[in-house]
C-alpha cells in the first residue's frame, strides 16, 4: 500500500529513569516508512537542588482506568512512580470452593463468569480438562468446533482489551468500532448456545448443543468482514505519533525476567519469547492449522498492542481453516459414563431412565487422579487443575490464572515511569479482575 | 528507545524431537515418564519418596524440607532447564487421615517438558515449605495466595501477606476442608465484619514499608496492624 | 408493557404581547428534568460491567436516554448502576462511594449477583447489596442484556417522574444502626440471604 506519507510526527515517550531518579524522556520519529525510530536523547542539565516529600497517590479500587477493582498505591517523586503496590482480592468470590461442592458438568456456568471476557474458551478448556480427568475422547466435529469457539473468544477478549486501552490512552473511536464487532460476534454465539456473554457451551464429553443451520455462513460473513475493522484500529493507532509516544518503551520485561515472572500469553511473547500453548503443548489438534505466533523484540507496551493485533489476524486465520474443515458427524462423545442418554429414550425406556437420572442425582465419577491442562486463553497460559477423590465432584479445582500472575509484575514495571504511564502500562497487562481474584 | 531483545523459542534444547502434537488417548497410569523424576531420584535419593505417571504427566513426590533445593537444581541445571514456574497450590483431600499436599508446577520451556512436584505435609506437623521466590520470582502472588487460602507458611517468602481476602479477615483459610462453603459466622455478622473495614487503611507511608519489612515488626505491632488498624497521618 | 405514558399537565400559553410562557407543577418539571439527563455512574465489577460497556457502546447508545455522560467520580453522578457481583471486602467501598453521592441520587442493582448474590452463595459474596444501600431498581438476568439494564432505566425513569417533593421517606440514606454498624437489622439480613431452592439440597447433600 503506497500512502504518500504526511509528515514526521516527533513524541516523547519515557524510557527509564537515570542516575538521579528523574525520568528519561527520549524523543521518537515515524520516518516515512513508518519505522519508528530514536532521536539521540538530549543530554540533561544537572538536577535542581529540589528536596521534596514523596507523595502517595492511590487508584482504585473504583477507577475506570483500572479495568475492574484493582487498587495501586502508588509511592510518587514528584510524578515519577518510586514504589508500587498493588492490593487485589476485591473481586474475590470463591470460585475454586464452590468447585468442591459442584459436579464437574454443574461447573461449566461458574467458568463463563471467571475470566469472563474469554467466557467461551474458558468452558472449553475446563471440558478439556475434565475429559482427560474422565479418559474421554470427543468426535471431531466437537474439536473443531471448538477451536472456533476458542478462536471467536480470543476476538472478543482482545476487542475489549483494545477499546478500553484506547480509552484509557484519550482514544474513543477504537471503543465503538470494537464493540461494533463483539456484537457481530455475540449474534453468533447467541445463535449458537442461546447467551451472549455466559455461554456455558460445553459439556463433559460434548458441547451443549450443535451449531444451527446457516451458522457457518454468518461465520463466513464475519470473517470476510472482521478484518477491515482490524486494519482501521491499525490505521488509527499504529503509526499514530500519539499512541507511538505513549506506548514505546514503557514497562519494559525482558525475555528473561518475562519467563521468571512467570509472565504469558501476548505479555511474554512481546518480550520475544515464542511460548505458545497452542504450539508447544498442544490440545484440540492446534498443531494442524497454519498459524504464526506473533513476537515482540522491546517487551513494552507498543509491541504487546502489535502482538496482539497480529494475534486478532492470526485467529481469524485459524477461523478460516476450521470452518472449512468443520466435519459432519455428532458433536457428543458415545461414552455413556459422561453423556446423557437421549430425552425420547430416558421418556420411554426404564434402562436409560435410570440411566439418566444417575447421572444427573450423581453425576459422573471420574477415577482417582489428577490432571493439569493448559491452554492458551487471551490473557496467557491458564490450567485448570483437577484432583479426583472418585467421588462425583473434584476435591480441588483449582484456576492457574494468567492475568493474576502477570498483573504480579506490575510493581517491577512501573517503576520510574511516570504516573500517566502506570494507566498504559496496567492496560497493556489486559488484565480482568473476575479471574485475578476468582 | 529500548534494547532489542532476541526471539527465545521454546524447545530449542532438543531441536531433533518431533513436533509437539496433541495427545491422545493417555493411559490413565503409565506412560512414558519424565526423564526428571529419575534424575531427581539419582540426584537426591533422601528427598525423593516416589513418582508417578497419571493421564500422561509425571507427578514427583518429594519431602517438603529440601523442595528449594530441588527446584534450584531443576532450574539451573543445564540438563533440565525448568525456567518457568506455571503455578504453586496445594491439596487437601477430604479423608481427614490423608496428608496435605503442596504442588509446584514446572515446565521447561526449552526441553518443552512439564513436571509436577509434590510435597506432602505430615499430619499435626505445622504447615511450612520453602518459598521458591528465590528462584521464580513469579512465585511471589502465587503462594501469598496460596498462604492466604490454605494457611500454609512459605519460609523465604518475601512478603507473605493474606492477599484476596483482607488483612483482618478473621473466619479462617477459606480452602480448608474444615471450613464450611458459607463460612463459619452468621451473614450478618460477616457483613458487619466486612464494613468495619477501613478503606483507606494500608493506605501511607508506613504500609509501603510494611510491606517490605512486615516480618521484621515487634510483635505487639504486627497485631495491631493485622487488625486492620490505620498507620500514619 | 408496565411504562405508562406520563401524563401532560403542562400548557404552552400565548400572552397578548407575543411572550410565551408554560405553566406547570413544579414536581413535573423538576422530575421532568431530572429523569432525563440521569448521569450514571458505573459500579462495574465483573460480567455485567461487560453489558453495561455493551449498553453504552454503539448498537445499544445510552445516549438516547441522556446518560452518555459517565460520571467515575461519585460526586457528579444521580444514579449509581451496581453492575456486578459484590464481595464482603467491597462492602465498604460501595457504601462508600453512596455516601460521596449528593442527593438526589438513585442505584440500580444490576444482575443476579448484585440484587442477591446470585449464584456465589458462599463465604465471600454479599448476599444483595440492598443489605447495604438502598436500591430502587432491580434487574435481574446473568447478565441482563442491554435491553433488560435498558428498561431498568427505563423504569427508574418512571420512579422520578412520580416523586413528590413532599414525600419525605424518598431520600432515604440508610443510616447505619449505632450498635452494631449494620443498616439494616441482622435478623432480616440472615432471613434474606438463607439459601434457597436447590442450592440448600447441592451444597449439603453427601459426595
Amino acid at each position: 500500500m503506497a500512502t504518500k506519507t504526511r509528515t514526521v510526527e516527533v513524541a516523547l515517550g519515557t524510557a527509564g529513569v537515570d542516575a538521579d531518579g528523574r525520568a528519561v524522556r527520549t524523543p521518537m520519529t515515524v520516518t516515512e516508512n513508518g519505522a519508528v525510530s530514536t532521536l539521540e536523547a538530549p543530554p540533561l542539565g544537572p538536577a535542581p537542588e529540589l528536596q521534596g516529600e514523596h507523595m502517595l497517590i492511590n487508584i482504585g479500587p473504583q477507577h475506570p482506568a483500572t479495568h475492574g477493582v484493582l487498587r495501586l498505591v502508588l509511592e510518587l517523586d514528584g510524578e515519577t512512580v518510586v514504589r508500587c503496590v498493588p492490593h487485589i482480592g476485591y473481586l474475590h468470590c470463591g470460585f475454586e470452593k464452590i468447585g468442591e461442592y459442584r459436579q464437574y458438568n454443574q461447573i461449566i456456568p461458574w467458568t463463563d463468569r471467571e475470566d469472563y471476557l474469554n467466557s467461551i474458551g474458558n468452558n472449553v478448556a475446563f471440558s478439556i480438562g475434565a475429559e482427560r480427568l474422565f479418559g474421554v475422547e470427543v468426535p471431531p466435529r466437537c474439536t473443531v468446533l471448538r477451536v472456533i469457539a476458542m478462536e471467536l473468544s480470543r476476538i472478543i477478549s482482545h476487542l475489549v482489551w483494545l477499546g478500553t486501552t484506547c480509552i484509557d490512552l484519550g482514544a474513543f473511536t477504537p471503543f465503538l468500532w470494537s464493540f461494533q464487532e463483539r456484537e457481530n460476534v455475540y449474534n453468533l454465539l447467541e445463535s449458537w448456545v442461546g447467551a451472549r456473554l455466559t455461554t456455558s457451551a460445553t459439556r463433559v464429553g460434548g458441547m451443549a448443543a450443535d451449531i444451527p443451520d446457516g451458522w457457518t455462513d454468518q461465520l463466513r460473513n464475519f470473517i470476510r468482514t472482521f478484518p477491515k475493522t482490524v486494519d482501521e484500529c491499525d490505521r488509527m493507532l499504529t503509526r499514530n505519533g500519539i499512541w507511538i509516544g505513549r506506548t514505546t518503551g514503557l514497562g519494559v520485561m525482558s525475555s528473561d525476567e518475562a519467563i521468571n515472572y512467570g509472565l504469558s500469553g501476548p505479555m511474554l511473547r512481546a518480550s520475544g519469547v515464542a511460548y505458545d500453548v497452542r504450539k508447544d503443548f498442544p490440545y484440540l489438534d492446534y498443531e494442524t492449522y497454519d498459524f504464526e505466533v506473533p513476537v515482540g523484540s522491546h517487551g513494552d507496551v507498543y509491541d504487546r498492542y502489535l502482538v496482539r493485533m497480529e494475534e486478532l489476524r492470526q485467529s481469524t486465520r485459524i477461523l478460516a481453516q476450521a470452518v472449512d474443515r468443520l466435519p459432519d458427524g455428532p458433536v457428543n462423545s458415545s461414552d455413556h459414563r459422561v453423556i446423557l442418554p437421549p430425552k425420547s429414550r430416558a421418556m420411554s425406556d426404564m434402562e436409560s431412565m435410570i440411566h439418566h437420572f444417575k447421572q444427573v442425582m450423581e453425576g459422573p465419577r471420574p477415577p482417582v487422579g489428577e490432571v493439569y491442562v493448559p491452554v492458551e486463553s487471551p490473557k496467557g497460559e491458564k490450567g485448570y487443575y483437577f484432583v479426583s477423590d472418585g467421588t462425583a465432584k473434584p476435591v480441588r479445582w483449582r484456576i492457574r490464572p494468567p492475568s493474576y500472575v502477570n498483573l504480579s509484575a506490575i510493581s517491577k514495571m512501573v517503576e520510574g515511569h511516570l504516573l500517566s504511564d502506570v494507566i498504559a502500562i496496567n492496560a497493556s497487562i489486559d488484565i480482568v479482575m473476575g479471574e485475578i481474584d476468582r | 528507545m529500548t534494547a532489542t531483545f532476541a526471539p527465545v523459542l521454546p524447545g530449542s534444547a532438543r531441536p531433533d524431537a518431533s513436533a509437539p502434537s496433541t495427545p491422545r488417548n493417555l493411559p490413565e497410569k503409565g506412560g512414558t515418564a519424565n526423564p526428571s523424576a529419575e534424575a531427581i531420584a539419582a540426584k537426591f535419593g533422601q528427598a525423593y519418596i516416589r513418582s508417578e505417571v497419571v493421564w500422561g504427566d509425571t507427578t514427583v513426590y518429594v519431602r517438603p524440607d529440601s523442595v528449594l533445593e530441588i527446584v534450584r537444581w531443576l532450574h539451573d541445571d543445564p540438563s533440565q532447564r525448568y525456567d518457568y514456574l506455571s503455578d504453586v497450590t496445594a491439596v487437601e483431600y477430604r479423608d481427614p487421615e490423608q496428608e496435605m499436599e503442596v504442588v509446584w508446577h514446572l515446565r521447561s520451556l526449552p526441553f518443552r517438558r512439564f513436571l509436577r512436584l509434590k510435597a506432602p505435609l505430615a499430619k499435626g506437623s505445622p504447615l511450612v515449605v520453602d518459598s521458591v521466590w528465590p528462584v521464580y520470582k513469579g512465585a511471589d502472588w502465587i503462594e501469598r495466595e496460596c498462604y492466604d487460602m490454605f494457611g500454609i507458611t512459605f519460609r523465604g517468602h518475601p512478603d507473605l501477606r493474606r492477599i484476596l481476602m483482607w488483612e483482618s479477615y478473621r473466619e479462617g483459610f477459606p480452602l480448608r476442608k474444615d471450613f464450611p462453603l458459607r463460612g463459619r459466622f452468621s451473614r450478618a455478622e460477616q457483613l458487619r465484619q466486612a464494613l468495619s473495614i477501613t478503606t483507606e487503611g494500608r493506605y501511607s507511608m508506613e504500609e509501603l514499608s510494611v510491606a517490605e519489612a512486615f516480618e521484621d515488626l515487634p510483635e505487639e505491632m504486627r497485631r495491631r496492624l493485622a487488625g486492620g488498624e490505620r498507620t500514619g497521618e | 408493557m408496565g411504562l405508562s405514558q406520563t401524563s401532560p399537565t403542562s400548557a404552552l400559553f400565548d400572552s397578548p404581547n407575543q411572550e410565551s410562557w408554560v405553566a406547570t407543577r413544579l414536581d413535573f418539571l423538576v422530575n421532568w428534568s431530572r429523569a432525563k439527563s440521569l448521569w450514571p455512574m458505573p459500579f462495574g465489577t465483573a460480567c455485567c460491567a461487560i453489558e453495561f460497556m455493551a449498553t453504552a457502546a454503539t448498537r445499544f447508545d445510552l445516549a438516547r436516554f441522556g446518560m452518555e455522560r459517565m460520571s467515575f467520580s461519585p460526586r457528579q453522578a444521580d444514579v449509581l448502576i451496581c453492575a456486578g457481583r459484590v464481595p464482603f471486602k467491597l462492602a465498604p467501598v460501595l457504601r462508600r462511594i453512596w455516601q460521596q453521592m449528593p442527593q438526589p441520587k438513585w442505584c440500580i442493582s444490576m444482575g443476579a449477583c448484585a440484587s442477591s448474590g446470585g449464584m456465589f452463595d458462599n463465604y465471600a459474596v454479599v448476599q444483595g447489596i440492598d443489605t447495604i444501600i438502598p436500591v430502587d431498581v432491580y434487574v435481574p438476568g446473568c447478565p441482563p442484556r442491554p435491553e433488560g439494564l435498558l428498561y431498568g432505566i427505563m423504569m427508574l425513569q418512571e420512579k422520578v417522574m412520580r416523586e413528590k417533593m413532599s414525600d419525605a421517606a424518598i431520600r432515604n440514606e440508610m443510616e447505619p444502626d449505632p450498635q452494631s454498624g449494620l443498616y439494616i437489622p441482622a435478623s432480616k439480613i440472615d432471613e434474606l440471604s438463607e439459601p434457597f431452592g436447590n442450592s440448600v439440597q447441592q451444597t449439603r447433600s453427601g459426595l
